[in-house]
C-alpha cells in the first residue's frame, strides 16, 4: 500500500486546506477549538489538549496523520471512528463533542478522560487476583454497554481501556470497530487481519467483523495477561505465528500461577475458545461470573494443568478449518447482546409470601421458557438491621445466609428440574442490605440484568410502613420490570 | 438542506401520499423524484398530476423507463405484465400529462453536493441498465464527478460507496438509522421503491439526504397497500400486480 494507496482525494483536499498536518501547533484555533499542548504522538494520530469557550473542561482533539504515502488504514480507520463515536453514549466511552471532515481539517473532539490506560497495569502483571477480578468486571460492563449500542470494538487491548476516577472503564479508539447498522468502510479495504495481534480473535483472521464475542476473546487475553504476566499466544510477528491461535491451546493460567483459582482459569479459557459458540455468549455473562465466582460452573477447562494434548489440538484445528467458510453470518452486536438476556427473579421468602413466591416462579418459568438463551439469577435480599454489624454474631449471620440460599434453591427447584438449565444458566444470590429495593437495583445495574420479575404484596401492614419495594424498583431499575400480583 | 428522494412510485397513490406525509414531518426542504411515476399501479393520472404540481413548485423530477415507454407506447421486447400495464396507463392519461412526462429530463445535476439525480445509472442513462451489483455501482460512480448519485430503477434500498483508494463497498441500509456520508467518498444511493417494494416488506421506501450534515436516512413507511391492491384488481390489471403489493415482492 504505497503512495497510490493513500486516499488521494483526502490528501489533495488536505494539501489545499489552510491547515497542513505540519501547521498544527499550540495557539492554532480550528473551528473554535484552541490547541494547547500535544499530549500524544501516535502512529495513526496525534492527540491535542484543546479548549473551547463553550466548554469549561479541557477537551481532547484527535487528528489523523495524513501524509502522502500514509497507510490508508490511518485514514479509513479515522473515518470509521468519526462515524461510530458520535453514535455512542454513556459512561463507558468518551463523550463526543465535534468532528471536522476530510475536505477541510479532519479531527474528532471528545471528552478528555484523566485516568491512564490499563497498559501500565499490564506492565505490572501479574496482578493481585482481586484486581484482576475487578478490572475484568469493569471491562466486561463497558463491553456490554457498547455491544448494546450496536458496536463491536474489535481492537480491545490494555492501551484502549481508560479508567474514570471511580474506576469505570472507558473504551477508546473505535478506528477498527463495526457498527451493525452502518456501512463497514473497512470491510473491503484490507487484506491483512486488522487488530492488535496479541489480542485478536481467531475469527478476525477470517475477516469476520460483526461478532461481539470477538471482544470477549480479547478480554480473555487481557485477563490471562493480568493474571499470569504473559500473553496466551505471545506476540506474533508473522502471519504464521498469528495463526497459531487457531490450533494451539494456551498454557493453562494455573500452570503459570499456582494460586490462580480454578474458576478464574475456567473463565479465562472459556473466553479464549477458538469457536465463538464455545465462549461466554455475552459480556454481561462474564460480568456476572466475575461478580460471583462461586457460581462459575467448572468444566474440564478449570482443571487443565498442561498445554493441550494432541486430541484437543486436533479438535481446535478442525474447528478452525471449518471457520474458513462460515455458513451463516454471525449475529449483529445488538442482537447478540440482547439474545441471551439475564432474568433476575427477586424472591421474597419471608413468612406469609409463599403464595406470591409460587406465582413469581410461574411467571419466571414462562419468561425463561420463551428465551432459550436466557440466564436466570435468583436473588433474595436478607434485610439487615440498621445497626447491623451486630457483633452478636457473624456465625449467626453466616448461618442465615446459608439457610436463605438453601431456601432460594428449593424455591427454584421446579424450574431447574423442569427446564434442564445447563452450565451455569441458573445462579443464586443472597444479598444483605438495609434497603432491599436499592440492593436489587444495584445488582441489576452491575450485572447488566435485562428483566426483573418480582412480586408485589397487595395490602399488608408491612407495605404500609415500609413502602413498596416493587414500586421503587419499577421506578429506578435500569431495565424492564415485571411485577407479579395475586 | 434536507432533500427527500422518492423513486419508482408506479402509480401507487396510497404509497405516494403516505411518503409525502412522512417526509413532510422530516422537515424536508426539497423534493427529488427519480422517475417511474407510472406503470403497474391503478392511479397514474392522480400521481402524474401530483408530480406535475410538485415540479411547478420547485421539485426536481427525472424520467424513468416506464415514463418513456408510456409516452412512446409499449414495445414487444417488454415483459408481458409491463406491456399490459403501459397500454392500460396510456388510456388513463390525457395529452397534457403525456406531454409532461415526455418533457422530463434524463438527469439532473445539482451543484449542491455536487449531486446527480438519474433514474437508472450515470454511464448511459437512456439505455436503462440496472445498478445491480457493486461492479455496476463503480461503473456509474466512475462516469460522474458528482460526490452523490441518487438513482432508482432498482426497487430495493441500497447504498454503495467508493473511496479515494478505489475500494468500493456496499451496504443494505436499516430503516431510520442516520448514515454519515462524508463527501470525500463517492456515494451511490438507491432509496428503494415508493410504490412497489420488492424485499418482502410491503412498506414504502424513500430516503432523506441532509446535505449540511452529510447524513442519509433510509425510511420505510407503512401505508394502506390493501386499498392500493384492491384498486389494481378493480382496474382489471394483472392479479399478481395486486398480490405483490400486499406481499412486498
Amino acid at each position: 500500500m504505497g503512495v497510490e494507496g493513500a486516499d488521494t482525494q483526502a490528501a489533495a483536499a488536505l494539501a489545499a486546506s489552510p491547515f497542513g498536518a505540519a501547521a498544527l501547533e499550540p495557539g492554532v484555533v480550528i473551528d473554535g477549538f484552541r490547541l494547547e499542548t500535544r499530549v500524544h504522538q501516535g502512529g495513526m494520530a496525534n492527540l491535542w489538549q484543546v479548549n473551547h469557550p463553550d466548554h469549561a473542561q479541557p477537551l481532547l482533539m484527535k487528528v489523523p496523520r495524513l501524509r502522502p504515502g500514509e497507510d490508508p488504514a490511518t485514514i479509513v480507520g479515522f473515518e470509521v471512528e468519526q462515524m461510530i463515536l458520535p453514535t455512542l453514549t454513556g459512561p463507558h466511552v468518551p463523550h463526543f463533542i465535534a468532528r471536522g471532515d476530510f475536505t477541510h481539517q479532519p479531527y474528532i473532539v471528545m471528552e478528555r478522560i484523566e485516568g491512564s490506560s490499563l497498559a501500565s497495569r499490564a506492565d505490572d502483571a501479574p496482578l493481585a487476583l482481586d484486581e484482576v477480578t475487578e478490572l475484568g468486571a469493569r471491562i466486561a460492563a463497558a463491553l456490554h454497554d457498547v455491544h448494546r449500542q450496536h458496536v463491536v470494538h474489535l481492537d480491545l487491548k490494555p492501551e484502549n481501556v481508560l479508567q474514570r476516577g471511580d474506576g469505570t472503564a472507558v473504551l477508546v479508539d473505535f478506528g477498527l470497530s463495526r457498527h451493525d447498522a452502518l456501512p463497514d468502510l473497512l470491510a473491503e479495504e484490507f487484506r491483512q487481519p486488522m487488530g492488535s495481534w496479541p489480542y485478536i480473535a481467531p475469527e478476525q483472521l477470517h475477516f469476520v467483523r460483526s461478532d461481539p464475542r470477538s471482544d470477549l476473546f480479547a478480554l480473555g487475553v487481557m485477563l490471562y495477561q493480568f493474571t499470569t504476566g504473559e500473553l496466551p499466544f505471545g506476540e506474533p510477528q508473522s502471519m504464521r505465528a498469528l495463526r497459531r491461535r487457531l490450533h494451539v491451546q494456551p498454557a493453562p493460567p494455573r500452570a503459570l500461577r499456582s494460586d490462580c483459582p480454578p474458576w478464574l482459569q475456567e473463565l479465562i479459557l472459556k473466553c479464549l475458545e477458538v469457536d465463538p459458540a464455545q465462549r461466554w455468549q455475552g459480556a454481561a455473562h462474564v460480568a456476572l461470573a466475575l461478580a460471583d465466582p462461586r457460581q462459575v460452573p467448572l468444566s474440564a477447562r478449570a482443571h487443565r494443568s498442561a498445554a493441550a494434548g494432541w486430541l484437543a489440538r486436533l479438535r481446535r484445528r478442525y474447528f478452525a478449518l471449518g471457520q474458513g467458510a462460515p455458513t451463516k453470518a454471525p449475529r449483529s452486536a445488538r442482537v447478540q447482546a440482547t439474545r441471551n438476556p439475564i432474568i433476575l427473579a427477586a424472591v421474597d421468602l419471608s413468612e406469609g409470601s409463599s403464595e406470591l413466591a409460587v406465582q413469581v416462579r410461574e411467571i419466571v418459568r414462562r419468561v425463561v421458557t420463551t428465551e432459550p438463551g436466557a440466564r436466570l439469577a435468583c436473588v433474595s435480599v436478607l434485610k439487615t438491621g440498621l445497626l447491623s454489624v451486630d457483633d452478636y454474631n457473624d456465625a449467626r449471620g453466616a448461618n442465615r445466609q446459608v439457610l436463605q440460599l438453601a431456601a432460594l434453591k428449593h424455591w427454584a427447584r421446579p424450574i431447574s428440574k423442569g427446564l434442564n438449565l445447563d452450565e451455569g444458566r441458573l445462579t443464586f444470590h443472597v444479598l444483605e442490605s438495609t434497603d432491599p429495593a436499592a440492593a436489587l437495583i444495584e445488582f441489576a445495574q452491575r450485572n447488566g440484568v435485562d428483566q426483573i420479575v418480582m412480586g408485589a404484596r397487595g395490602h399488608s401492614t408491612l407495605r404500609r410502613y415500609l413502602g413498596s419495594v416493587s414500586s421503587q424498583v419499577v421506578a429506578q431499575a435500569p431495565c424492564t420490570v415485571t411485577v407479579v400480583r395475586i | 438542506m434536507r432533500i427527500a428522494l422518492l423513486s419508482d412510485i408506479h402509480a401507487n397513490r396510497e404509497a405516494f401520499e403516505a411518503v409525502l406525509l412522512h417526509a413532510a414531518d422530516q422537515r424536508v426542504q426539497r423534493w427529488v423524484l427519480l422517475g417511474d411515476y407510472i406503470g403497474y399501479g391503478a392511479d397514474p393520472s392522480w400521481v402524474v398530476e401530483r408530480v406535475r404540481r410538485m415540479t411547478a413548485e420547485g421539485a426536481i423530477a427525472v424520467k424513468g423507463n416506464h415514463d418513456e415507454a408510456v409516452v412512446r407506447g409499449s414495445r414487444p421486447s417488454m415483459r408481458l405484465d409491463a406491456r399490459h400495464s403501459i397500454e392500460w396507463t396510456r388510456g388513463h392519461l390525457d395529452a397534457a400529462q403525456l406531454e409532461f412526462l415526455a418533457s422530463l429530463p434524463m438527469t439532473h445535476a445539482d451543484n449542491d453536493g455536487p449531486s446527480l439525480y438519474v433514474h437508472a445509472n450515470a454511464w448511459d442513462p437512456a439505455k436503462w441498465a440496472y445498478v445491480e451489483t457493486r461492479h455496476d455501482a463503480v461503473r456509474s460512480l466512475h462516469a460522474t464527478a458528482a460526490r452523490y448519485t441518487f438513482c432508482g430503477h432498482m426497487h430495493d434500498p441500497m447504498l454503495y460507496h467508493l473511496s479515494g483508494t478505489g475500494k468500493a463497498g456496499e451496504f443494505k441500509p436499516e430503516p431510520a438509522v442516520p448514515i454519515p456520508v462524508p463527501p470525500h467518498r463517492q456515494w451511490l444511493a438507491i432509496p428503494g421503491s415508493v410504490g412497489q417494494p420488492r424485499d418482502n416488506n410491503p412498506a414504502a421506501c424513500y430516503a432523506v439526504f441532509d446535505r449540511t450534515q452529510a447524513e442519509l436516512v433510509f425510511h420505510r413507511v407503512a401505508y394502506d397497500h390493501e386499498t392500493a391492491a384492491a384498486k389494481v384488481r378493480m382496474a382489471g390489471l394483472p392479479q399478481d400486480l395486486a398480490d405483490r403489493l400486499n406481499e412486498g415482492t
